[in-house]
């Protein structure tokens, strides 16, 4: 299964709506990295709203994939962590904490553009087209 | 009258079959109705343990046995592999420890999730048997 990146002006969007295998947890880090030197995105956010389970393999990826972005040079922003799942990374000693997190996808794409702005680029991120 | 067990035998072949395994383990917990607090800790410590096998040995096999009776509901899982063992299980079993530089939340960590965990290994054997109770 491939995951769809949805683009919105220089932002990107990925919603993870199904527990992935592996590989295609590697694959989604490779498009989404790939995706975000192409356009070279400002701001990248995860929605995982509908991972019920990240185990310790997922949430590195997950934090890897966060750090390539931001090494790249866009912010990062993962949205929707299930309590159970923030429960169970923590229990297990694993965290996410390459990136900030927030409730939804609302609230990461405010915080997203807040960030870009803070950075001085002044191009609204959600409204350019080139 | 205690119900007759469910029990489910999963082979561990693939990265699928992890994903297979974890998603079975919700449902056999889902279905004696642990709340999904439970549900999510018992699926996470099946993704560990059964990718530990995929990532040492490459196969093995995941038992999943709900039981029910007067004292509650319980689900036990035992994941098996043939592979070479672990040489020293007091030092994989250290929190902080791991051969593969981290990859995994190792032994330890996937002990935290669960209310027992049984580990026994030796050459052509290794043995994890980890469950979870609800009283009645």
């Amino acid at each position: 299964m491939k995951i769809p990146i949805l683009r919105l002006g220089r932002l990107l969007l990925v919603s993870i709506q199904e527990d992935l295998t592996d590989n295609e947890a590697m694959q989604f880090q490779s498009d989404l990295v790939n995706k975000v030197a192409e356009i070279e995105a400002l701001g990248v956010a995860v929605d995982i709203t509908a991972l019920d389970v990240v185990d310790s393999y997922m949430a590195r990826v997950i934090n890897d994939t966060a750090s390539m972005v931001r090494l790249l040079g866009a912010e990062v922003v993962i949205c929707g962590v299930q309590p159970f799942v923030a429960m169970t990374l923590i229990e297990m000693g694993r965290d996410l904490i390459g990136a900030d997190c927030t409730f939804n996808l609302d609230q990461g794409l405010e915080q997203l553009k807040t960030r870009i702005a803070s950075r001085g680029d002044i191009r609204f991120a959600g409204d350019e087209d080139e | 009258m205690n119900e007759p067990a469910s029990i489910e035998r999963l082979p561990i072949r693939t990265h699928n079959d992890i994903v297979t395994a974890r998603h079975a383990a919700r449902e056999h917990s889902a279905r004696l109705g642990f709340g999904r607090a439970y549900q999510t800790r018992l699926a996470t410590a099946v993704s560990e343990l059964t990718r530990n096998v995929i990532q040492y040995v490459g196969e093995g096999s995941c038992l999943i046995e709900d039981q029910v009776d007067a004292q509650g509901c319980s689900i036990r899982v035992t994941v098996e592999d043939h592979g070479p063992g672990i040489p020293d299980l007091a030092l994989a079993m250290a929190d902080g420890f791991s051969t593969s530089g981290g990859l995994g939340a190792g032994l330890p960590g996937t002990r935290r999730l669960v209310d027992q965990f049984q580990i026994s290994s030796e050459p052509g054997l290794t043995r994890i048997v980890i469950s979870i109770h609800k009283a009645p």
